[in-house]
C-alpha cells in the first residue's frame, strides 16, 4: 500500500471538503458496496473495488458540483468495476447480449413465482445475466434508482436504460425457469 | 411476435416513469392487450421475488472503517502509524471537530433559501441515518398514546403525536434525533412500503411566526418544512411529492 502517494493526494482536500464528502457521499457506501458486489460476484473483490472507488471519489470530490451524490458515486463505482473486470475477468464483459426478443413470457406465472421464491436460484440467475443487464436490474430493483439516475450512472441515454431493463427482465425470467445447466450453456453461447 | 409495448412503455409504466397522461393511455391499452397483461404480471412477480429475497448487500463494517481511516487519517498517512484504539479515538475527536467547524461555517447562512437548504441537507442526512438498521425508532408503536408519553421527560417540548392510519399514513413510532445541535422529536410514519420521518422542534423567538410550507428535493428525497403554533416541522421521505404534501396537510389540521 503506497500510503505516501495517497497521503499526498488526499491532503488536497481541505477540512470543509472532507466534511462535505463525509456528509454527502459516505451515506451511500452501502449502495457502492451493493453495486460492486453484484457486478463482481465475490464479496472480497467487491470490498476492495468499493474501497478503491470511494477513495477515487474522495480524490475527485472537488469535481463534484452538487446534485445527486449517490449517482455520482455509483458512476465511479461502476467504472472502477468495469476496469477491474477488464483486467481480471474480461470474459464477463465480452458476453454477447443481443438476442431475439419474445414478447410473451416463456413460462407460466406459477413456475416463475416458485422459482423466484428460491433465494439461491434467484441469486444464481441474477449472477448469470450479462453484466450490462445485471447492472440495470440491480440499480432499479435493489437500489431504487430512477431511469435518469441509471442513465447518469451507466452513461447511457434514458431510452437505452428502458430497453436494457426490458431485455434484462425477459432474460432473467428465462434463466430463472430453466434447469441450471442449460442456462449456463446458453449464457456462454450468448443466447 | 406480440405487442411491442412489452419492450418499451410497459417498463416505464411499472417503474413509475410515465407521466399521468401516458400512464392512463397505457392502462387503457392493457384492457385490450393480453400480451402486455401477461408480461406485466410476470415482471411484477419477479420484482416482488427480488424484493422479498433481501438481496441488498450492505457495506461490511470493516470497509466503512478502512475508508474512514483513509479519509480521516490522510494527513497522518506519511507519519508513523498510530496504534489502533488511540487512532480511533483521535479520529472520533477529529471528526467531531471537523463537523463543528463545518456546521459553524454553515450556520450563519440563515438567509432565506440558503438556510433552508442547509437545514434540509441536515434533515435529509438524519433521514438517511435513520434508515440504517436499528436506527429508525426508539419507541415502536402504532398507538399515539404510547408514543406521545414516551417523549415526556426526554424533551423540553411536547411534540404533537397523531396516527393517520385511516388516511394511509400509519404511525410506526418515534425517536430522538439531533439536527444541527438541537435535540428534536421524530415521528415515523409509513406510506405503503416507504417511510416518512417528521422532525419536530419548537420555533425560536426569531422564527416564531407560522409559515406556509416550503418544499424541496435533496439527494432524491423530498422534504416539506413549515411552522405552526410554535412548532417547526419538516417531513422527509422518498415517497412522491404529492403523498408528502398530503401528510403535511394532515399534520397541520
Amino acid at each position: 500500500m503506497n500510503a505516501r502517494v495517497e497521503g499526498e493526494s488526499l491532503d488536497l482536500l481541505d477540512p470543509q471538503d472532507r466534511a462535505r464528502f463525509e456528509q454527502l457521499v459516505l451515506p451511500h457506501l452501502d449502495a457502492a458496496f451493493n453495486l460492486s458486489r453484484w457486478l463482481l460476484h465475490g464479496r472480497a473483490d467487491a470490498e476492495d473495488v468499493a474501497q478503491e472507488a470511494t477513495m477515487r471519489a474522495f480524490r475527485f470530490f472537488r469535481g463534484f458540483h452538487g446534485g445527486d451524490a449517490r449517482a455520482w458515486l455509483l458512476q465511479i463505482v461502476r467504472n472502477t468495476c468495469y476496469t477491474w473486470l477488464e483486467k481480471n475477468r474480461s470474459v464477463d464483459l465480452s458476453t454477447e447480449f443481443d438476442e431475439e426478443l419474445h414478447a410473451k413470457p416463456s413460462t407460466t406465472p406459477e413456475a416463475l413465482a416458485i422459482a423466484g421464491d428460491n433465494r439461491e436460484r434467484l441469486t444464481r440467475a441474477l449472477e448469470e445475466l450479462p453484466v450490462r443487464f445485471r447492472e440495470v436490474l440491480i440499480l432499479r430493483e435493489l437500489e431504487g434508482c430512477s431511469y435518469k439516475e441509471i442513465a447518469v450512472i451507466t452513461s447511457a441515454p434514458i431510452g437505452t436504460v428502458m430497453s436494457s431493463l426490458a431485455r434484462a427482465r425477459q432474460r432473467l425470467q428465462r434463466v430463472l425457469t430453466q434447469p441450471a445447466g442449460q442456462a449456463r450453456q446458453e449464457a456462454s453461447r450468448g443466447l | 411476435m406480440g405487442c411491442e409495448l412489452t419492450q418499451t412503455v410497459l417498463h416505464g409504466y411499472m417503474d413509475g416513469e410515465l407521466d399521468a397522461a401516458r400512464a392512463a393511455d397505457f392502462e387503457r391499452h392493457l384492457i385490450s392487450c393480453a400480451d402486455c397483461v401477461a408480461v406485466l404480471e410476470a415482471n411484477e412477480s419477479v420484482r416482488s421475488s427480488i424484493q422479498r429475497a433481501g438481496l441488498y448487500e450492505r457495506a461490511p463494517r470493516a470497509l466503512r472503517q478502512k475508508i474512514q481511516a483513509q479519509i480521516g487519517g490522510a494527513t497522518q498517512a506519511s507519519v508513523m502509524p498510530i496504534p489502533k484504539p488511540a487512532s480511533w479515538r483521535w479520529l472520533a475527536i477529529a471528526a467531531t471537530v471537523l463537523l463543528a467547524l463545518f456546521l459553524g461555517w454553515r450556520l450563519p447562512s440563515l438567509l432565506p433559501g440558503n438556510g433552508e437548504t442547509a437545514l434540509a441537507s441536515a434533515i435529509v442526512d438524519a433521514h438517511l441515518r435513520s434508515l440504517q438498521p436499528g436506527h429508525l425508532e426508539d419507541v415502536v408503536s402504532t398507538d399515539q398514546h404510547t408514543v406521545k408519553p414516551w417523549f415526556d421527560g426526554k424533551l423540553d417540548f411536547a411534540p404533537p403525536v397523531r396516527d393517520f392510519a385511516n388516511e394511509g399514513f400509519p404511525l410506526r413510532g418515534g425517536r430522538l434525533d439531533v439536527v444541527r445541535g438541537r435535540t428534536v422529536a421524530v415521528l415515523v410514519y409509513a406510506r405503503r412500503k416507504h417511510l416518512v420521518n417528521v422532525f419536530v422542534w419548537p420555533t425560536t423567538p426569531t422564527t416564531e411566526a407560522d409559515s406556509e410550507p416550503v418544499s424541496g428535493t435533496q439527494l432524491g428525497y423530498h422534504w416539506i418544512d413549515w411552522r405552526k403554533s410554535g412548532m417547526e416541522m419538516c417531513a422527509v421521505s422518498d415517497v412522491s411529492r404529492d403523498d408528502l404534501a398530503d401528510l403535511q396537510r394532515l399534520l397541520v389540521q
